[in-house]
């Protein structure tokens, strides 16, 4: 008879504990999804910025920039000396 | 009880005795209720309990797809050539979709459709239907913002090309489903291809995932493929050819690159080409990787190796005098011709001078079945094993089939056909001291083995005749490139349409630089120049000059000839272009 008390008490005890975890899990869990939908997210976001980048540095692109904007050519061959080859 | 009974009055009812056996009945009655009771939740509890847990699941527990993305594709330094990026695929239940016309003008503005369109579409049928498989995130965010009845969204990808046009029949391109439908995105599906993943959730009622259940399946994201090709080669092929197309008013065109070390493809383009990211006015013609695919009589490109063979067996050396016959021979009824009368040649100069009748007589010295295993030694005759969707392998008969004068236009490559690829590998032979490398289209690490078909000594010989074909007295001075010692060898052949040969040309030039120790092979085909020009010095050789010396630039290769301008002004009618 004694023993019955402390024991219900226990018992309830971990009931709520059990109840306190769990919500916690769920709340933590969340979380976690809320985390891995962001890293999707930021993963999404670098695959178009890679897209972006090649998209900007295509060829097509740089050498009319290169060659009307910035006047660049390519050097003609009395322009080019060659270092360091040793002939 | 008996002071009770004589207060209240007489009830006759309760004098009569009941019936004890009513009263067991009302108590078996009760009982087997709940007994029936009990044994039921025994049953739902203790034997049922599975399905029943499972129908609770499902108010609550969701399977979810797992994206996997589809892999990317890089040139070899690794910059990106294709990438998927997530888009949303609009959906409609058009049971469901029921709204003011207010909400559907606003929602026809967003996938940028006419209201009438998507009444159309909504008016459907069916259980559901796509309004639109891509539409960009944030658009797709401001329709779910919409609210609307009836309409969803569900994860979906599309595919960038940002290199366009440059790289269309390299890499191909995929379907509104993802998967590969030419080119590289065909031959390398599997390895692209993402496997999605399936998990199951339990999700609030707030939508909110609380708790995973389990995973059904991992997903697996697409391998990423690096491509052999080197971006800035291919962009100078494809603007050296690109420039030839509109300069000889070409039906088509090819441009090939190989890495002479290694047996890598540096460069694959064709003309006409197409916009991968736009594809509305496709037509056939322009999906076409000719290189690979299309067959064409190699014509004089095949003389060296006709050459080399003949020195290979000793029947020649490169200073055996072959009598040209005043440019007219017969083999039995027909006649071959050479451009002009050469008179006497030497085997050298017979390839120089590109002599059918030369070529055609060091051809009669050997056995037919000589020339027919060398041919096929060079991978003649079979599809290249690169994967490649539809790669064609040629025609080459069995030699106990050939005739004497078969044989003969054979030796300069007419009556039998192959790829540009095919010929643009076999110049690997007397690039590379005479073994021949299988071609790889993706990066390798370590060069594959090579396969010899010609010695060391006859391989070096070729490459000085090649080089001399390429100089001031051979047939393509064009192809000279200043600061880099070229060799390669032109050819001119008559298209054959219905079995007959017409007056259309295919006009080429195979080569590679710098001479002294080759570093690339570069192969150009332009098929029906109709400018007037159609000799393969005229019209292909200036695009190798052009692809030659732009891409040993861009390679680092240092220069084996001295740097000073070409002296071309004799042969040149129009000034060097930039490239």
């Amino acid at each position: 008879m004694r023993l019955e008390i402390p024991l219900v008490a226990v018992v309830v005890a971990s009931a709520l504990g059990v109840v306190a975890a769990q919500h916690q899990s769920r709340k933590l869990h969340a979380e976690y999804e809320r985390a891995q939908a962001r890293a999707h997210q930021l993963e999404v976001e670098w695959g178009q910025l890679q897209l972006e980048l090649s998209t900007v540095a295509a060829l097509t692109r740089i050498e009319p920039i290169a060659r009307e904007r910035l006047g660049l050519s390519e050097p003609t061959p009395g322009r080019v000396i060659v270092v360091g080859e040793g002939r | 009880m008996n002071k009770r009974r004589t207060a209240r009055p007489h009830n006759p009812l309760l004098e009569s005795s009941l019936q004890t056996w009513r009263a067991r009945l009302v108590l078996v009655l009760l009982l087997t209720g709940s007994l029936v009771l009990v044994a039921r939740a025994a049953w739902l509890q203790g034997f049922n309990h599975e399905t029943l847990q499972a129908k609770g699941e499902q108010r609550f527990a969701r399977v979810v797809p797992i994206p996997a993305s589809r892999g990317r594709i890089t040139d070899r330094h690794g910059d990106i050539l294709a990438v998927s990026t997530p888009v949303r695929a609009i959906w409609a239940a058009p049971r469901e979709a029921q709204f003011e016309p207010a909400e559907a003008r606003k929602l026809a503005a967003l996938l940028g459709m006419d209201v009438e369109a998507l009444n159309r579409l909504l008016s459907s049928t069916r259980d559901r239907i796509y309004l639109h498989r891509q539409v960009a995130p944030d658009v797709a965010r401001r329709i779910a913002e919409l609210r609307l009845p009836g309409i969803g969204q569900d994860q979906a990808y599309k595919r960038f090309y940002p290199g366009g046009e440059v790289w269309a029949h390299v890499l191909g391109f995929t379907n509104i489903d993802d998967r590969g439908q030419e080119g590289m995105e065909l031959a390398f599906d599997s390895r692209l291809r993402g496997e999605p993943g399936a998990r199951r959730v339990i999700r609030d009622r707030r939508g909110e995932i609380i708790e995973e259940v389990g995973s059904i399946r991992a997903p697996r994201d697409g391998e990423d493929v690096a491509l052999s090709i080197d971006k800035q080669i291919q962009f100078i092929a494809h603007t050296a050819l690109r420039q030839a197309m509109t300069e000889h008013q070409a039906a088509a065109g090819a441009v090939v690159v190989l890495d002479v070390r290694s047996g890598e493809l540096l460069a694959l383009v064709n003309a006409p080409t197409f916009n991968p990211n736009n594809r509305s006015t496709l037509s056939g013609a322009q999906l076409r990787n000719r290189a690979i695919t299309d067959l064409y009589e190699p014509g004089s490109t095949m003389k060296p190796f006709i050459g080399a063979l003949a020195m290979e067996m000793r029947r020649v050396t490169p200073d055996t005098l072959i009598d040209t016959e005043g440019g007219r021979m017969t083999i039995g009824r027909a006649t071959i011709s050479d451009v002009r009368n050469h008179g006497k040649l030497t085997v050298s100069q017979v390839i120089e001078k590109s002599s059918n009748i030369g070529t055609a007589r060091i051809a009669l010295q050997m056995d037919p079945q000589d020339m027919w295993n060398m041919f096929s030694s060079l991978g003649l005759g079979v599809p290249l094993e690169l994967g490649f969707p539809g790669a064609a392998g040629g025609l080459l008969r069995p030699a106990s089939s050939w005739r004497p004068i078969e044989q003969a236009t054979m030796s300069y490559g007419h009556g039998l056909s192959t790829t540009l690829m095919h010929m643009a590998r076999a110049y690997l032979v007397f690039a590379r001291d005479g073994d021949l490398l299988p071609l790889s289209l993706l990066r390798t690490e370590t060069p594959p083995e090579g396969r010899r078909v010609f010695s060391v000594a006859t391989a070096r010989a070729m490459r000085e005749v090649l080089e001399k074909a390429a100089g001031p007295q051979g047939t393509a001075p064009r192809a000279r490139v200043t600061g880099y010692r070229v060799a390669g060898k032109t050819g001119t052949a008559h298209k054959v349409e219905a079995g007959r040969y017409t007056d259309k040309y295919v006009s080429s030039f195979v080569g590679f630089a710098p001479a002294s120790d080759p570093r690339i092979v570069v192969a150009v085909m332009i098929d029906e120049p109709a400018a007037g020009q159609h000799f393969g010095g005229a019209v292909a050789a200036p695009v190798f000059s052009r692809v030659t010396e732009a891409s040993l630039r861009a390679l680092g290769v240092a220069p084996d000839a001295p740097l000073v301008p070409l002296h071309l002004a004799e042969t040149e009618q129009t000034p060097r272009g930039k490239m």
